[in-house]
Order: C-alpha cells, then sequence, then structure tokens
C-alpha cells in the first residue's frame, strides 16, 4: 500500500502560489486578446464584404481543426524565430509566456468568435435600424447598440470558455513554462512526491473551476429573471 | 416647395415589383397615412423613404433634395428621417431617458437634459426616467419610441404600424394622443396601418395603397364619400352595391327605384367614358344611407344582425335578392327573418361601372 506524505507541501506553497500567477496571467492575457480578436472575426464573418467574411470563416475552422497543445509548440518554436528576424530581438531572450499567451490568445479567439457571431445575431435586426434611424453609422450603431446586448447574452458562455481556457493552461508544460500545473509536477518529482503533488494540483484546480462555474450558473440564472 | 416627395417609386425583389410607379407629395406639417391591406406594399415604401432600401426607379426628395434614386441611396443615419417602429425597437440596455437621448449627438450635456425631460413630460412619464423599457407598459414603450424619434427634431418621422400591438381601447387614445403630440411638435410624419379607424383619426390625408400602387390620395372625408374606384369602395368604410342603370347625370334607376343624387354621379362619369345614360353601374349604399321607416312599402328581410350598442348594424336582403347593410338605432330590435322596412336615402350618389369580368371580353 502506498504511503502518501503531504509535508513537502506546506514549503512548495510560495513555488506553486507563484505558479497560479503565471497561469492566471496567461489566462487573463488570452481570454481579453481572444475576445476583442474574436468580437473582429465574428463582425468579418457576418460582414457583407465576402474576402473578410471567407478569411474569418478558414481562420475560425482551421483552429477548430486542429489540436491546441500543437499550436502551442508551434508558437514556443516559430514565435522566437520570427521576433529574432523581424525585431532583431537577441537569440535566447525567454519569450515562452509571450508565446504561449499569443497561441492561446489566437487559438480561443476562434471559439469565442463563434460563441460572439452568435451573440450578434441574437440582437433583433430593428435594433440596428432603429440606431441608424437616429443617426448613427455601422460602427456607432454596433459599439452603442448591438455590441452591449450581445455581450450581455453571452457573458456566462464567455466566462465558461474561460473557466475551460484556465485548465488548458496545463498544457503549457509542453514548453516547459513554470505554470501552477508545471510548478506542481517539478516540485513533486525534486521532493520525490509527484502523486501527492499532482493530487493536491488537481484539487486546486477542481475547487476554482468548479466554483467559478457555479458562480456563471447563479450569475446566468439572474440574467434570465431579470 | 412640397416637403417630401416621390416621383414614380418603383421597388422590386426579384421579379416581383412591390412598390409599382408611386407619386406623392406631403406639405410640411402635414400628417399622412398610408392605409391598405397586408401585403400592399406600404411598408416597404416606408422602408425605402427612410432609406433602408435601395430603390428600383424613380426619385425621393426632401425639401428639394435627392435622398434616393436607383443606384444612388443617402444612408439612413443621413437623412434625419425619425421612425417608429411595429415593434419600438427600444434599447434594452438603456434607460428610458438614455433611450430618448439617443439621438442627441451635437447637443451639450444641459441641452440634452432639457429635450429629454421635456419630451418626458409630453409623453406624460415625467420622474420616470430611470426605468427600464420591459419595466413600462405596451403603451408606455409606444410613447418612448415616439419620443425618441422626436427627440433630434428630424425632417420627417415615419411610423409603422405604430399601434398594432396594443388593445383596442388604448389605440384609439393613442392615435389621439400621438396626433396631438405631433402637431404640437410641427412635424411632418407619414403613417402606415392596415386599421382604417387608426388612420382616420391620426392622418390629415390617406393614401389608399394597392398592388403596390396609390388607388386615391385624398381626405379621409373624400376616401369615404367620393371614393375614386371600387376597390376604395370596398376597403374604406362598409357598404353593399345595388346594381342599376343610369338614367342620366341626376339619375339611377335600381330595383327598389329611382335614386336622385344632388352632385351629378360621382365616379362614373370621370373615370369612364363608355359610362353614360343606358350603362348598367353598381351603386354603392353604405349602412347609413339604408333607413329604417316601418311606413315604407319596401321591405327587406333580417339575414344577421351585430349589436354595437348604440345600434344594430344590420345584414338585409331585399325582395330581388340583393343584399344591403343597415345602420340602425339599437331600440329597433329586429329578429332574424323578420320583414323590416327601408328607405334609401342617398345624398350623393357614387357608382361603378360593373366589373369587366361580368361581360363578354
Amino acid at each position: 500500500m502506498y504511503e502518501f506524505d503531504w509535508s513537502s507541501i506546506p514549503g512548495a506553497l510560495p513555488f506553486l502560489a507563484k505558479g497560479m500567477l503565471v497561469s492566471l496571467e496567461i489566462m487573463v492575457a488570452a481570454v481579453v486578446i481572444g475576445i476583442v480578436w474574436g468580437t473582429l472575426l465574428a463582425m468579418m464573418r457576418l460582414s457583407s464584404i465576402k474576402p473578410l467574411s471567407w478569411f474569418a470563416a478558414g481562420y475560425v475552422n482551421t483552429f477548430r481543426a486542429i489540436p491546441l497543445v500543437m499550436v502551442l509548440l508551434w508558437f514556443f518554436l516559430i514565435v522566437p524565430h520570427l521576433l529574432e528576424q523581424l525585431l532583431g530581438v537577441p537569440r535566447g531572450t525567454d519569450m515562452r509566456l509571450g508565446s504561449a499567451i499569443a497561441g492561446f490568445a489566437l487559438f480561443e479567439a476562434a471559439y469565442y468568435s463563434e460563441i460572439i457571431r452568435a451573440g450578434i445575431q441574437s440582437v433583433s435586426k430593428g435594433q440596428m435600424a432603429a440606431a441608424s434611424a437616429l443617426g448613427m453609422n455601422y460602427w456607432q450603431s454596433m459599439r452603442l447598440v448591438v455590441l452591449p446586448q450581445a455581450f450581455r447574452n453571452m457573458v456566462p458562455l464567455l466566462l465558461t470558455q474561460g473557466i475551460i481556457l484556465f485548465q488548458d493552461t496545463s498544457l503549457v508544460y509542453v514548453s516547459a513554462l513554470a505554470d501552477f500545473f508545471g510548478t506542481a509536477s517539478k516540485v513533486g518529482d525534486r521532493d520525490g512526491r509527484l502523486v501527492e503533488m499532482l493530487l493536491f494540483a488537481g484539487a486546486v484546480y477542481f475547487v476554482l473551476c468548479f466554483s467559478a462555474s457555479q458562480l456563471v450558473r447563479f450569475y446566468q440564472k439572474r440574467l434570465k429573471t431579470a | 416647395m412640397s416637403h417630401l416627395e416621390l416621383d414614380h417609386l418603383v421597388q422590386r425583389y426579384g421579379e416581383h415589383t412591390v412598390v409599382n410607379g408611386v407619386s406623392f407629395r406631403i406639405e410640411t406639417g402635414s400628417i399622412a397615412c398610408l392605409l391598405g391591406p397586408s401585403g400592399c406594399g406600404k411598408t416597404t415604401l416606408l422602408r425605402c423613404i427612410a432609406g433602408f432600401e435601395p430603390i428600383a426607379g424613380g426619385e425621393i426628395r426632401v425639401e428639394g433634395e435627392l435622398f434616393s434614386r436607383p443606384g444612388c441611396s443617402l444612408p439612413p443615419e443621413k437623412r434625419q428621417i425619425g421612425m417608429v417602429f411595429q415593434d419600438y425597437a427600444l434599447f434594452p440596455h438603456l434607460t428610458i431617458s438614455d433611450n430618448i437621448a439617443f439621438g442627441l449627438k451635437d447637443e451639450t450635456p444641459e441641452e440634452r437634459k432639457t429635450r429629454v425631460a421635456g419630451l418626458l413630460q409630453t409623453i406624460g412619464l415625467d420622474h420616470q426616467g430611470n426605468k427600464y423599457p420591459h419595466e413600462l407598459s405596451g403603451g408606455q414603450q409606444q410613447r418612448v419610441a415616439l419620443a425618441r424619434a422626436l427627440a433630434p427634431r428630424p425632417q420627417l418621422i415615419l411610423l409603422d404600424e405604430p399601434f398594432s400591438n396594443l388593445d383596442v381601447d388604448l389605440r384609439e387614445r393613442l392615435s389621439v394622443e400621438v396626433r396631438d403630440i405631433l402637431k404640437q411638435e410641427g412635424m411632418t410624419a407619414i403613417l402606415v396601418t392596415h386599421d382604417q379607424h387608426e388612420a382616420f383619426a391620426m392622418a390629415d390625408e390617406i393614401g389608399i395603397m394597392h398592388g403596390g400602387a396609390i388607388q386615391q390620395w385624398d381626405t379621409p372625408y373624400n376616401l369615404y364619400h367620393r371614393p375614386a374606384n371600387r376597390f376604395v369602395a370596398d376597403f374604406v368604410g362598409q357598404g353593399a352595391f345595388l346594381e342599376g342603370t343610369i338614367i342620366d347625370e341626376h339619375w339611377v334607376e335600381v330595383d327598389t327605384g329611382v335614386l336622385e343624387s344632388q352632385k351629378p354621379l360621382a365616379c362614373c362619369f370621370d373615370a369612364s367614358p363608355a359610362c353614360g345614360p343606358g350603362s348598367r353601374v353598381e351603386v354603392l349604399v353604405r349602412p347609413d344611407d339604408v333607413v329604417h321607416d316601418d311606413a315604407s312599402p319596401l321591405k327587406a328581410e333580417v339575414l344577421h344582425r351585430a349589436f354595437r350598442g348604440a345600434e344594430f348594424l344590420y345584414t338585409l336582403r331585399l325582395p330581388g335578392g340583393a343584399q344591403l347593410l343597415s345602420l340602425v338605432s339599437s331600440h329597433h330590435n329586429h329578429a332574424i327573418g323578420e320583414q323590416i322596412g327601408i328607405r334609401l336615402e342617398i345624398d350623393d350618389i357614387v357608382c361603378f361601372p360593373v366589373q369587366a369580368t361580368l361581360s363578354p371580353p
């Protein structure tokens, strides 16, 4: 019978906290960039200008058809080279965090754009017409009338996608970046207590994500009754 | 110069022509109405004026300035034309005040505040500006939609079936109220509806639309009493037709006897040159032209009756088989099948040539 020994965990907490900070950093940055880029993609997809619509459709279908872990690996391998060549960044600079954020953001944008597209389409066309009859051009109508309503309806879906993204941040282990999961596994290895450390890390992910989903569900209920 | 001018406007969806050569002019401060059955093209016409649809032919001008012609259309946001939508299209994420202030872009915050407060008072919702649209009743939402359209002081305001979502009582009250508000603001307006009571209550002039064309553009009084064609006569108000033969400009012979018109016979002589003494015609008989008179030798059988409170609307059958409608004070309570005495009292006779389908081609 395996003997559990949790004694190494308290000492590892400062490292784990640092790792958690990295995970959260990736998540927040990827969610923000992903939503902005996803909104633009959704608007392109709905645009009457055909090439824009085709580009957005191609982008979304491509990113939804390849595994996230591959996208992360490509960015880990390619982005430093690109920056080196384009901006003359010195060789060997640690860009793993930037690469990871870029990979997540571009990947998630594909998913966000589909959520946002549905959200924009859920706002009745009459709203756009009403705004233009009041003197607003396309961009003003979008910004002041359509998007605020679309986002209000979409908040639960966007948050849920954010929670999934938070879990997926653990995939940065492919670039040996010290996020929460990576740190846990490294510290566990070092102390020879990998099983305990990973169980603990799993419990932390569960508590965070489960309570976040409960909050989303609560918010969703309130939105429905409002 | 007319305020709004439509010149041979044409609009098509694919092969289907929805608006077919409509021309009319509206003077500043006038409230006009496009009245017609559903599918007659009236809402499409309104959307063309608002700039939501490019047009296939003709021109739209406001104050002499060209707004639309085929291949060229001023976008809606540059037209300064306000619109009240059938479903109101209020912005649910904004308060009532913010909804009304939405179109006020160039004003200072002070001016916006004053304008919004003024309009809230006009529509009877002062101190309710902080509520959201879903917290208001249908009638209140309707008034907010009107205030929102009025706020930027547009050149013209369009109302698309504005009362169709309201119950009948509210509809009548609100149509009078909306007319007062529009007049108070000195606004030129076009209303689109299929409900003639609404049109009569609101409009200074009415265009009857059918099959994508204006059948008659006239005052409510003339539409009812001097309809230009058979469609208008049928569509506006109630009535029945009696077949007869023209004797001369003032006399028509029908089954029940000879009728005299004080004015020369309307329509017939203007509309159809083939129509003259000896022509077979259909005479329009309104329910209020048929007077109940027990002493009259002319008897008719009661086929159907509808109680309207102050009066009955009787459907009657003449001995010859023709049917008439009669509006009779509700003290005269007659059973179905009963024979009652009637008299025809028509001041100005309106008649139409017997419809072409009846005569061989």
